[in-house]
């Protein structure tokens, strides 16, 4: 059979995941959020998942969804904070003792996710070193400074928003649509992306940015 | 009558200022809040990269409102443009070129600088809210350089420049160089060394506002700027 990754719809992707699931989210800044998928992801009425998120809530994104249905059991990101006012579905529940929180440096987090893709179970850092968000890791002296031991994040589920793909899974993306989702694809079992085109001829390899091998299905953003 | 008090430095004067000194062709990150106008004073001749920790290496201003494209935005989830010979790479990238010694300067706001370089930036302990770390640690512990610009003392008063931080920190003796409303002041190890002083303000009113004690430069200059209006 030849390789055809694409999936009729997202929740046709999303059939097979199941309750407890870590789920890996790409997106930053407004740019790369997979919001068709989270979407459909919601609709599945899935219990005690657990999030890998930069942000657990953004304005573009629709991680927010999850968590007020109370589909999230903890939240992996760098940023937890809602916008200025009163608190954000995330900040209610976390106060409320009802989700767990784990807060990580930007590039823990980021290098985290790459390690978990790449075989390696922990890496040292510098950052945070001596910092409460730290507190109680394993550090380590190389050289005259001193590291923390971070282990590497993997997951049951990547999501992820690229611009093209190919039938082979192949991706490309728009500017700084990419942010998370090279690292997240290598780093989940199952890697699901939303695309806004795919195309009929496979992409040229020196544009090609994310291979099909890290990517197992393929759904088009707009149906 | 006592002499007019010297007018501090506003936030776009305080940008200005720690804009003077970035170096022609360095690569520079800058952090949330006052430091992003940083980028407004940089000398155009100089060809300064601006680095996103979102990827974007070499940001130029921001896009006019009908040219943004939700796909080209900054680390504060702004719309820009970007520079003749601007890249774009992947987050795990991008903090290897933070973490890995790539990036020439960062500059952050701050809560609190330590007489050792101690730097709290992120965390005021607001009951409720959830933390946002974002970046900041990692830029703290991997750019070359770390340097501050922070109002010399609090709306309340408090002094920022403290012996020993009293907020979370962010990273320990890392910063190397303070620009506020009031002085330019490096962080050395014998402790904070005064490089300028706000024109018109005395040593003496100067170490006032500080909680930690301050070694004057022997070339210690006065501090001022053109003026630009504030930021909003």
């Amino acid at each position: 059979m030849p390789i055809d990754k694409r999936v009729g719809s997202a929740a046709q992707a999303l059939a097979d995941v199941e309750d407890g699931a870590t789920v890996l989210i790409s997106g930053f800044g407004g740019a790369g959020f997979p919001n068709v998928l989270i979407r459909a992801l919601r609709e599945r009425n899935l219990e005690n998942l657990t999030l890998v998120v930069n942000s657990a809530t953004h304005r573009y994104s629709l991680t927010h969804e999850l968590i007020e249905a109370g589909q999230v059991r903890k939240v992996v990101c760098s940023a937890a904070r809602g916008r200025e006012g009163g608190l954000s579905a995330f900040e209610q529940l976390w106060k409320d003792g009802k989700i767990e929180l784990e807060c990580l440096p930007q590039g823990t987090f980021a290098e985290a996710i790459r390690a978990g893709g790449a075989g390696i179970p922990a890496f040292y850092t510098p950052a945070g070193f001596g910092t409460d968000l730290t507190k109680g890791k394993e550090t380590r002296r190389f050289g005259n400074r001193d590291y923390v031991l971070e282990p590497a994040i993997t997951g049951d589920l990547a999501l992820v928003r690229a611009d093209t793909a190919d039938v082979y899974g192949n991706l490309t993306f728009r500017f700084a649509q990419m942010n998370f989702s090279p690292a997240m694809a290598t780093a989940a079992r199952l890697t699901i992306a939303e695309v806004r085109a795919v195309e009929d001829a496979p992409i040229a390899h020196e544009r090609v940015q994310v291979p099909g091998v890290f990517v197992d299905r393929i759904v088009r953003a707009s149906e | 009558m006592s002499a007019a008090k010297p007018l501090p430095l506003n936030r776009r004067q305080m940008a200005w200022r720690a804009a003077q000194d970035i170096k022609a062709g360095a690569l520079v990150n800058l952090g949330m809040g006052m430091p992003v106008h940083v980028s407004d004073y940089l000398d155009a001749a100089g060809d300064v990269f601006i680095h996103s920790e979102n990827g974007v290496i070499g940001a130029g201003p921001l896009a006019a409102s009908e040219r943004a494209d939700p796909d080209l935005v900054d680390a504060s989830s702004r719309r820009i443009t970007l520079r003749s010979g601007a890249s774009i790479v992947d987050s795990a990238w991008s903090f290897a070129m933070i973490r890995g010694g790539h990036i020439d300067v960062t500059i952050l706001g701050a809560f609190e600088v330590a007489s050792n370089g101690d730097l709290a930036n992120w965390d005021m302990r607001v009951p409720d809210k959830g933390p946002l770390v974002g970046g900041a640690m990692d830029l703290a512990s991997g750019a070359r350089a770390v340097w501050v610009i922070m109002e010399h003392n609090t709306r309340k008063g408090a002094p920022r420049l403290v012996e020993a931080c009293t907020l979370p920190l962010t990273g320990k003796a890392c910063v190397k160089r303070i620009y506020t409303d009031l002085a330019v002041v490096d962080v050395t190890p014998s402790g904070f060394l005064v490089r300028e002083v706000l024109d018109g303000l005395s040593r003496e009113e100067l170490q006032k506002r500080s909680a930690a004690r301050l070694a004057f430069a022997a070339d210690c200059r006065p501090l001022s700027a053109p003026s630009l209006p504030d930021t909003e």
